[in-house]
């Protein structure tokens, strides 16, 4: 039996990602895990952007509902809410008495509902709000973008409740687990791994059936699709609902691998970040979004940290390359067929071709 | 058998006001089943806003629109087109991304509700379907490019085979030939007389030769009222019909001249 070579590299890069504690150290390793919690996120981007044809420059939000609904619990988790006991922040901040929003999240498993249920119940209802409207496009992309600018203001000027600037941080356990050892970040590695895998196939799929070619179809032409009997709307909302819970799952996890959530990483410039990413990787191709979020966050790490100056600069030059020379990004140098793959061919046989003469 | 029958489609004294611009005025048209009809008229004579009042895109301002004797004038765009009105755009209207067979395949779902297309089968019936109208537009060996890699014809087929595959009573269809040669245009008329009995179809036009080549009864529209009615040569016989229509054309050239 012959295997395409496309699944022999798919195997070869699982199998890389699997062993990858064994390979790498723990710095990498915290980094690897950050970034990838990150292409869960860019995941959802490829899909609502890719195939749905939505640009959101709000993803920030959702990611922070996730990552806040996880730092609650964990800074809630080894406390005796029952003597009076309150997270450091707020007995800082003179709170009284814990706020009756924040006594659900002591239980760990109401947490980890509500880092799926919140961001993907509000993404899927406020889109549905504005899609009802038919209104879309641009206008949708600044709807959104005023969405994570109040966001990260509502979360700084609240901060007896949110940790204002700050931020949810010094963590300590989940599940009774110390989470701040190395062995610890080795498990949360891997269950990002194994998460990144499991809606790699998922979407995958989604792609695949029925419902995705509905959803290029929306993309395509949503009045053609309107004409012919469906109605857009729920495609739409469904495909950012997705987003929005794929946002908080990597919200979350990268909670758990940084240690820290703070309106620094939802507001409007990591949203556009967010964007920015899966421009670079391909936002039709899966495999391109995960790509993209890996390649850009490692080139910040290694820029911001050798000139901190440089990296927006970098950002903005890398974003506006993607656009205007690879519009399907850099996995779509390797489709068969594409602008890109045909552009890259015509440079390799000319160069074939000059250094033959 | 009567010998006329009810009517499938009925527009009564619809008017449509774009802020005292009056697109159509009291127009009166009722189509048969199984029935061609061709609607013709100089631009901006109401033809396409007619087209956008029946499927719901433009609301009338006043009058009913009657299909299989159910009011349809408040119903949302998708209802009308559940009820079994489909529409051709003037401009292709395909969906550029999506290969001719799942252009095709999405136009034929029966059941269109969003939660039944969570699965990657597609109904036998379905593809059955899809294949026949592929092979009546004659695009067989387009089958799986996508929509945007077409020609202009063939992407002009494609959206009529779309609008065919939903399986509507009454189809639509505005300017079927815009950009196509005399040869194309010629199997676009024996496409559309192809269709007749199973589906009523009222065809929007200004080609004479297409409409000749139909040879079906004509709704001479003229600034939002309709001028005349009859069969292509009433219409070609009727002075009033040259005078607004067929005439502007030689005036314009004398004017240009």
């Amino acid at each position: 039996m012959k295997f395409p070579p496309k699944y022999i590299v798919g195997a070869i890069v699982i199998a890389l990602g699997a062993f990858a504690p064994l390979i790498i150290n723990a710095y990498e390793l915290s980094l690897l895990g950050r970034f990838l919690a990150l292409s869960i996120l860019a995941m959802g981007i490829m899909l609502t952007w890719g195939e749905a044809g939505i640009l959101s420059l709000g993803q920030g939000v959702f990611f922070g509902l996730g990552g806040y609904a996880l730092a609650m619990h964990l800074k809630l988790e080894g406390l005796n809410l029952a003597n009076g006991d309150m997270p450091d922040f707020m007995v800082w901040s003179g709170v009284s008495t814990l706020p009756a929003f924040w006594y659900p999240f002591a239980n760990p498993y109401f947490s980890l509902a509500c880092v799926v249920i919140v961001p993907g119940g509000f993404a899927a209802a406020f889109s549905w709000l504005v899609f009802r409207r038919r209104v879309g496009g641009v206008y949708f992309a600044l709807i959104t973008q005023a969405l994570a600018l109040a966001f990260s203001t509502l979360l700084i000027s609240q901060q007896s409740y949110t940790g204002g600037f700050n931020g949810l941080t010094d963590f300590s356990t989940l599940f009774g687990y110390d989470i701040t050892t190395n062995g610890a970040a080795q498990v949360i590695y891997c269950i990002t791994f194994v998460l990144v895998v499991v809606t790699y196939f998922a979407l995958r799929w989604l792609l695949t059936s029925r419902y995705g070619v509905m959803l290029r179809a929306t993309r395509d032409g949503e009045n053609r699709v309107r004409f012919l009997g469906h109605n857009p709307l729920p495609y739409k909302v469904v495909a950012f609902g997705i987003a929005g819970a794929l946002a908080g799952i990597g919200g979350a996890l990268f909670t758990l691998h940084s240690g820290v959530v703070s309106p620094a990483l939802v507001g409007v410039v990591p949203s556009i970040e967010m964007v920015v990413w899966v421009a670079v990787g391909g936002r039709n191709i899966l495999w391109g979004a995960i790509a993209g979020t890996l390649l850009v966050n490692f080139a910040k790490d290694q820029i911001s940290s050798a000139f901190p100056s440089l990296w927006l600069y970098g950002l903005g030059a890398l974003f506006i390359l993607a656009v205007s020379f690879l519009p399907a990004g850099i996995a779509g140098l390797f489709r068969p067929g594409s602008g890109e793959e045909r552009v890259m061919r015509r440079i390799l046989s000319r160069r074939k071709l000059s250094t033959a003469e | 058998m009567n010998a006329i029958p009810a009517p499938i489609l009925m527009m009564e004294d619809v008017t449509v006001d774009f802020d005292g611009f009056k697109a159509l005025t009291s127009v009166n048209l009722a189509l048969t089943p199984g029935d061609l009809r061709i609607l013709i008229g100089p631009n901006g004579a109401g033809k396409s806003t007619l087209c956008d009042t029946i499927i719901g895109r433009v609301r009338p301002t006043s009058g009913k629109i009657t299909f299989k004797d159910e009011v349809i004038t408040a119903l949302p765009e998708q209802e009308i087109v559940r009820r079994g009105i489909c529409r051709k755009f003037q401009t292709p209207g395909v969906l550029p991304t999506l290969t001719v067979m799942e252009n095709l395949l999405v136009s034929a779902r029966k059941n269109r509700s969003w939660w039944r297309s969570f699965t990657t089968k597609t109904p036998a019936d379905e593809t059955a379907h899809a294949e026949e109208i592929l092979a009546k537009i004659g695009l067989q060996d387009r089958r799986d490019i996508i929509a945007a890699d077409l020609a202009h014809g063939e992407k002009q087929w494609l959206e009529i085979g779309m609008v065919v595959a939903t399986d509507a009573d009454l189809l639509l269809l505005d300017e079927p030939t815009a950009g196509m040669g005399p040869q194309d245009t010629q199997r676009t008329a024996q496409l559309i007389l192809s269709l007749l009995g199973r589906h009523a179809v009222l065809v929007i036009d200004h080609d004479m030769s297409f409409v000749e080549a139909l040879n079906g009864y004509v709704t001479v529209l003229h600034q939002g009222q309709i001028l005349k009615e009859g069969t292509v040569a009433e219409i070609r016989a009727d002075a009033q019909v040259t005078a607004v229509y067929l005439g502007r054309s030689d005036d314009d050239d004398i004017a240009e001249a």
